[in-house]
């Protein structure tokens, strides 16, 4: 339990309904709360109308993540007394995407780009053939497996610049994911994997600042990701394509 | 020219560069010991060949290169897209070759225009 | 509410790399145009290079080479991290080798002249 018993919490209110306002909740500090904690009490017990998202409460699903003093974080795994400055905290939605209301950002853009990435399986075999083995140890399938935790949580897109000066810009999840696919050995379509990254917005609109990087709440590294797909661009670009 | 062009013309500008910004840096160092003087400067570039072809690779990478990199900073910074944006970027590139090409005829042939 | 927090290292590697870019890009005109003074005017580019005899011209010139060497070694930094398949501990390496490299050229050299 800390020193003090009031946490003070300015919420972020309203949307493209209502004007956008500060609002400074008085909440009880409790031991071990997290930010999702602190979020449910005011809902609870302050203010039933404050609308926000989560879901398993437990760093899986990818569905509370907001503005915590600044900072894109997974609200339900982010202890107070971590992010607590002078005993007041600011939590706002998740920045770089359309606001809802309160708390809730709207992700549709964000899982639209995950499908302009190219984000889906391009198929080897048929149901009908034998699966194919794939060695764990093999490079690709290693790089590959870096990616596979990313639970869509938009953090990366909310911290990532670019995305905030080029709404096309597909950023980084859609872009890490592409890349995982791209080096998966039942993966049949480099090359549409490729194109669909080439275009506008795509990686090689990344200026390398890694705030994707620096704020995953999964220590993912979607910046090496996307270098490796400029890589993998140039590459295609000396050597043409592939058949 | 896709993204990628673009891309690709901004990193192999830059690689050409390299070793013309080490010289350049290497030379200005050199050349500073004991002041500036125009005499001195047309002294070493007047009729060469070496530096007339030197600077003047360097200007052309460098036209291309500036124009790439404000192009995406207009778009990135003031918002700027679409034809707008292509022509300012063509009109930063075309100028700086120009006033480039002006100053390496400049030092390197010597008013002999 | 504020903006994202951004002070880790490869942002402020990106916004070096950024401001030193737009710095670089508007010096150049000017300095072109200085230099294209030698084609008709030597006086006048005289009367220039005697202003980088004052010690705020002196700054400024220093301040430029700054800005030309921390986008070149910037650059080439964003070029290794994006097509070198290396590790980072390598590239940490390889830069810091590059740097330890050119300054003790650089000791060299104005020691050398």
């Amino acid at each position: 339990m800390s020193e003090r018993e009031i946490i003070s919490v300015t919420v972020q209110r309203g949307g493209p309904e209502a004007p956008q306002y500060p609002q400074v909740f008085e909440v009880p500090a409790f031991e071990s709360q997290t930010v999702l904690d602190v979020v449910s009490w005011i809902q609870q017990n302050a203010d039933p109308t404050l609308t926000y998202r989560f879901a398993c409460r437990v760093g899986m699903c990818g569905s509370c993540a907001m503005m915590v003093n600044g900072v894109p974080r997974w609200t339900c795994r982010t202890h107070v007394n971590k992010v607590l400055k002078g005993g007041k905290i600011e939590i706002g939605p998740l920045r770089n995407l359309p606001v809802i209301k309160d708390l809730a950002a709207d992700m549709d853009p964000f899982f639209d780009k995950w499908v302009a990435a190219e984000g889906r399986h391009h198929p080897t075999l048929s149901r009908d053939d034998a699966i194919a083995e794939i060695d764990p140890e093999q490079p690709a399938r290693v790089e590959a497996s870096l990616g596979i935790e990313c639970i869509n949580c938009s953090i990366c897109y909310s911290a990532c610049d670019t995305v905030a000066g080029d709404s096309d810009y597909l950023g980084p999840a859609a872009l890490q994911r592409a890349w995982t696919l791209y080096n998966d050995g039942k993966d049949a379509d480099k090359d549409a994997i490729l194109d669909a990254v080439s275009g506008k917005g795509g990686c090689h609109s990344c200026h390398s600042m890694g705030s994707c990087t620096a704020y995953c709440p999964n220590g993912l590294d979607p910046l090496s990701a996307i270098a490796g797909l400029k890589r993998a661009t140039t590459q295609r670009f000396f050597r043409g394509r592939a058949k | 020219m896709t993204p990628f062009h673009l891309y690709m013309a901004q990193r192999l500008s830059a690689l050409v560069m390299a070793p013309f910004v080490l010289v350049h840096l290497g030379v200005m160092i050199y050349a500073i010991q004991g002041g500036l003087t125009a005499a001195e400067i047309l002294g070493r570039t007047q009729g060469s060949a070496f530096w007339f072809l030197f600077y003047g690779m360097f200007v052309v990478a460098v036209s291309i290169h500036a124009a790439l990199g404000l192009r995406v900073i207009l778009s990135e910074w003031a918002g700027l897209r679409g034809t707008a944006l292509n022509a300012l970027s063509c009109a930063i590139g075309f100028g700086l070759l120009v006033l480039g090409a002006r100053a390496v005829w400049a030092v390197t042939a010597g008013g002999v225009s | 509410m504020k903006a994202v927090a951004r002070a880790h290292p490869l942002w402020l590697a990106y916004i070096l790399h950024r401001i030193s870019g737009i710095g670089l890009a508007l010096f150049l005109p000017f300095h072109f145009w200085v230099l294209s003074l030698a084609l008709n005017n030597a006086a006048q580019l005289d009367a220039f290079l005697t202003l980088s005899d004052l010690f705020l011209v002196k700054l400024a010139e220093t301040g430029l080479v700054f800005l030309l060497a921390v986008h070149m070694f910037g650059g080439l930094r964003l070029m290794a991290l994006e097509w070198l398949p290396w590790s980072p501990s390598q590239k940490t390496w390889a830069a810091a080798a590059t740097s330890g490299a050119f300054f003790i050229s650089i000791i060299f050299l104005m020691q050398a002249i």
